[in-house]
């Protein structure tokens, strides 16, 4: 345990081993008094019984609700598939033209690739530099403070924070216009594209710096030395030995800015100016028309979606042994 | 030597950048929150006052705005508290192991990482058909969703699986011989745990007690669906950003700001102080 060690985050910690579920016998060997601390259905109780009906029981009723009708004011117990069929109303009919659900899924796909692809960059030089090239451990935690605080911070002032800076009237206009680089104010600044991919980065890169952190640490600082021995860049050595051995945090970083890009409607709403598409925005429309039924169905579909993306995912790493 | 140093300020270069990327707006906003009384959303800053802190006492829009921050603290509060006392009985049982655990594991996991539209449209639906169950015995117009009851749990969704990540990767490495000795000596499982285990362990409650607080006072997307009447701070700022045209919303971005800050400070001095202690004894 060399390195930021008690940096808090959701999967910091480094360790060699994961205590395997039924390995009993350590916590209940010799005479162990009687005791709930002992009795572990009783300590897991709490947290199964919020996980089921906070997590689990909502899920399966969205589902359940996926197949109900429903009218302008009220939801009624059905078995229709009608929902389904109005999701994906038209998208096989009009090929090539993309119905209004793939244009949509379309246009989150996108923002999520090219998020992923900053963020994963972003995060993997901002890891290498605080594991790597800094020295004292207590340097290395306040780095890793300094990237991790905003993230206790609201999310919403963040990003209307951008706005004094990229509005029409807002810093970035008013200096390039003073420089005389422009005539004009650059309208793309802000309530664009542009502006959303930027609050994507501002708000998340941090879901992907800290799980590569954590598998940085754990590499032997000799391997490096070892590969520039042999001859190799600071490009071949993070592109062919450390990428490869940051694989773990890779892949759950990317797992966290995936999920939250393609189920957003908030960043996308107040950034876009509640202007561009997203799948999470349809959902919270539709369910603002209190036409849960249709909502539900396409939440099912999204989630499909999403986990359709993870299992790829996690295919290529287990969770577990991650802790 | 020489390309090494190269490569450090370049990384160097790249990370102060970022750090500037990531708090530059902040200090923009909280910048013009101290904007003068004829000052606009824009810089430049026409004076230097606290008048659109003293317009944010008054009021702005139509909504209280203090009785949410109100609402959303005491809420932060509880579910801070309420994550704690769930996780740490939680991890106890996976050091002890126990059936479903590995299926238990990834549904926190799956709870962390769900698009929170999809828990938000759940939770809300779960609390609407639960409405309808309950009207068709008894006429009533009230609604079982709120803050205590549906935003409550959608929260938990949300900093449960924080609590216990962190819980379960503190109790990875944790040398037992501590509590081994502690049980040699007499102790009963329950001294064990508040002399030896807990204490050990500090530093990671305080951690998720932080995580729980500030995760719920900023918490917007899971909520958002299932809140009942009364909204919480971070949807009532979400509303004001469409509606509220002058600085005072940023005097409002900053006093949110502060209590997050003040949050973490508070935690990260008290960790520092175990941390210190520690090194003493």
């Amino acid at each position: 345990m060399t390195s930021i060690e008690r940096a808090p985050g959701p999967l910091t910690p480094p360790s060699e081993e994961v205590v395997a579920p039924g390995h009993e016998a350590a916590a209940t060997h010799g005479i162990a008094p009687r005791s709930i601390l002992n009795s572990p259905y009783a300590l897991i109780a709490p947290l199964a019984i919020v996980m089921l009906i906070f997590f689990v029981g909502p899920l399966i009723l969205t589902l359940i609700v996926s197949f109900w009708n429903y009218t302008q004011y009220s939801i009624e117990p059905a078995f229709t598939t009608v929902n389904y069929y109005d999701v994906f109303y038209g998208c096989v009919a009009r090929l090539p033209d993309l119905c209004v659900t793939f244009a949509t899924y379309l246009s989150t796909l996108k923002f999520c690739l090219i998020v992923w692809a900053i963020t994963l960059i972003l995060g993997f030089v901002l890891a290498w530099f605080i594991v790597f090239e800094i020295k004292t451990v207590s340097t290395q935690i306040v780095l890793f403070l300094i990237c991790t605080i905003p993230f206790w911070t609201s999310n919403v002032i963040r990003m209307i924070a951008w706005i004094p800076l990229l509005g029409r009237n807002g810093l970035i206009n008013d200096t390039l216009m003073g420089l005389g680089l422009t005539s004009e104010p650059i309208e793309w600044l802000l309530y664009s594209d542009f502006s959303v991919i930027l609050a994507f980065v501002h708000l998340y890169t941090m879901f992907m710096m800290v799980p590569i952190v954590n598998s940085m640490l754990r590499i032997d600082k000799e391997i490096i030395e070892a590969a520039r021995d042999a001859g190799a860049g600071t490009l071949t050595i993070a592109l062919l030995v450390i990428a490869p051995l940051c694989r773990p945090g890779i892949v759950i970083g990317s797992i966290f800015v995936v999920t939250i890009v393609m189920g957003d409607f908030l960043t996308i709403g107040v950034m876009g100016g509640q202007q561009i598409a997203s799948v999470g925005k349809v959902i919270q429309t539709q369910l603002n028309f209190l036409q849960i039924p249709i909502a539900a169905a396409n939440a099912v579909v999204l989630l499909g979606a999403v986990l359709v993306i993870i299992w790829g995912m996690t295919r290529l790493v287990d969770v577990r042994r991650e802790l | 030597m020489n390309e090494r140093g190269r490569r450090f300020w370049i990384l160097a270069t790249v990370f102060a950048l970022f750090t500037l990327f990531l708090y530059g707006p902040m200090i923009a906003i909280v910048t013009l929150s101290f904007q003068g009384p004829e000052g606009g959303l824009t810089f430049p800053m026409r004076g230097f006052s606290t008048h659109w802190f003293a317009e944010l006492w008054k009021g702005v829009g139509v909504v209280d705005i203090w009785a949410a921050f109100g609402r959303s603290l005491r809420l932060g509060v509880i579910v801070s508290a309420l994550t704690l006392a769930i996780c740490v009985p939680a991890a106890l049982a996976y050091r002890i192991g126990f059936r479903g655990a590995t299926l238990l594991f990834y549904t926190v996991i799956a709870s962390l990482i769900m698009p929170s539209i999809v828990v938000s449209l759940g939770i809300g639906l779960e609390f609407r058909l639960m409405d309808d169950e309950i009207r068709t015995v008894i006429t009533s117009h009230e609604t079982s969703s709120g803050l205590f009851t549906s935003a409550l749990g959608a929260h938990l969704t949300w900093t449960l699986p924080f609590g216990l990540l962190i819980l379960l990767a503190a109790f990875n490495r944790f040398d037992r011989r501590y509590e081994e000795a502690a049980r040699d000596l007499g102790a009963s499982p329950g001294q064990t745990l508040w002399l030896v285990i807990l204490p050990i362990i500090a530093p990671s409650l305080i951690g998720i007690a932080l995580f729980g607080f500030t995760l719920s006072w900023d918490e917007i997307a899971r909520t958002s669906q299932a809140i009942g009447g009364r909204n919480t701070l971070p949807l009532e700022l979400r509303g004001l950003t469409q509606t509220v045209t002058t600085p005072a919303i940023y005097a409002l971005g900053t006093v949110t700001t502060a209590v997050s800050v003040l949050a973490i400070g508070t935690c990260l001095g008290l960790i520092t102080l175990l941390r210190r202690r520690r090194v003493r004894h």
